[in-house]
């Protein structure tokens, strides 16, 4: 589930993101009941039959949960704001009714490693919005050198091509490329400076390529995952 | 055909929560049969909370006093301060009679849905309130939703430098309630929150 707006007293309209469909709303008799708010949470794994009299129309889902990821990430602000993050993006950035699976399968295991305390979490956040980029046709090419054609020490991408940059071609223009964390090379682990830098990188390119075109902000929560690692990276420096 | 007046009373009520234009046709022919009874003194009592009922200045709570009962009790403890959603979650917490604390009505949650931001909300007076002094624990009454805890853990971050400790409720199986009917989520928490017993 990626959101629920209240719809008059009781109901509620669902944006789903789902395998076959994509992102899909509809209407849900109740759902703004007791009974239903634990289930209608973002993050949340439901299984649902839509029905409507033709495919135009909003139509009604009936739900049962699968897995509520939602409830376990409900202590940790880091995973919460992830999990808020994810779901706002999607909720902006795929078009109606077009699926994506691969995407969806890339959300599953981001949730499960959410609900896990995975510690590789935050990398596979920044690779979900990477593969978010490329399945919206605006995928960076992180791979290989745009100047040289190298493949080894990349350390900056261009802000307008998205194209990876060595560190020696870049070095006429360093002040002016985004950073490419060593992990987004497939270069070890993650660590808070390298999360701030891939999320600044996807952030300029979300914004530049599906939020700025449709006038959408950042989702709030997508703000606040960064400020948070912009911390730690700050603590991880001091010395 | 009923008139104008009193199809402008049955739109007014249907517009309240929990009536609909039927039941609200119902009240209003309920109230106009009984005019005495019913009418009247409802006519005086709505007239008397539009003049007298305000938002307390301390507390965000509606009363006729400013501050408010709660916050002018001096058998309160003023350095325990309970954080809620809303009035209606004051109101429950007072029906509990088991906090003798105060109160701070949000007055709602973070939603990028609904475009609530913190300045829609009162964290800039909630801020202000516990850098005043005299606040030694803050309990974040905030529903176990998203949007409830990303704005506990939100107002938690800015709370934290002014030094007050920081609590929130517990979450987990409630009174009366059997494992079999609980959700998955709702049973994750209670596991996670479990306590000793001896």
């Amino acid at each position: 589930m990626l959101a629920a707006r209240r719809h008059g007293e009781s109901d509620a309209i669902l944006i789903l993101f789902t395998f076959e469909h994509g992102r899909h709303a509809g209407l849900v008799r109740g759902g703004a009941s007791r009974r239903l708010r634990p289930l209608l949470q973002p993050g949340n794994r439901l299984a649902c039959t839509w029905r409507a009299r033709l495919a135009e129309h909003l139509g009604r889902y009936t739900l049962e949960p699968l897995r509520l990821y939602a409830a376990t990430v409900l202590d940790e602000p880091l995973p919460l704001a992830a999990l808020g993050a994810a779901c706002g993006l999607l909720e902006l950035g795929l078009g109606e009714r077009d699926p994506h699976p691969t995407l969806y399968a890339a959300l599953l295991a981001l949730l499960d490693r959410l609900a896990q305390r995975d510690p590789t979490w935050p990398a596979d956040y920044v690779r979900f919005e990477l593969l978010l980029l490329a399945e919206a046709g605006f995928g960076l090419d992180l791979g290989r050198c745009a100047l040289t054609g190298s493949d080894r020490d990349l350390a900056f991408v261009s802000p307008r091509s998205g194209r990876a940059v060595s560190r020696q071609a870049a070095a006429p223009w360093v002040g002016r490329l985004l950073p490419l964390p060593p992990f987004l090379a497939g270069v070890g682990g993650a660590d808070a400076r390298q999360i701030v830098d891939g999320l600044r990188l996807s952030g300029h390119f979300l914004r530049r390529y599906i939020l700025d075109p449709a006038d959408r902000a950042m989702p709030p929560a997508r703000d606040r995952l960064l400020a948070m690692y912009q911390r730690l990276a700050e603590g991880e420096e001091r010395p | 055909m009923a008139a104008v007046e009193i199809e402008r009373l049955i739109r007014l009520l249907a517009r309240l929560p929990g009536l609909g234009p039927r039941s609200a046709r119902r009240a209003a022919l309920a109230m106009l049969k009984r005019p005495e009874v019913l009418l009247q003194p409802l006519v005086e009592t709505l007239a008397a909370c539009a003049e007298h009922v305000r938002r307390c200045s301390r507390c965000r709570n509606l009363d006729v006093r400013d501050p408010c009962g709660v916050c002018s009790d001096a058998e309160r403890d003023p350095k325990i301060l309970f954080v809620v959603e809303d009035v209606e979650d004051l109101w429950a917490m007072e029906r509990a009679g088991s906090f003798r604390g105060v109160y701070f009505v949000l007055g709602g949650t973070l939603s990028a849905l609904d475009r609530v931001g913190p300045d829609e909300l009162g964290v800039g007076a909630l801020l202000a309130r516990v850098a005043e002094g005299g606040v030694e624990e803050v309990i974040l009454g905030l529903g176990a939703t998203v949007e409830g805890q990303t704005t506990a853990h939100y107002l938690a971050e800015r709370l934290k430098p002014l030094g007050c400790r920081i609590t929130r409720l517990a979450q987990g199986v409630p009174v009366g309630g059997e494992l079999e009917y609980l959700d998955e989520g709702t049973l994750e928490a209670a596991l996670r929150a479990r306590q000793p017993i001896v």
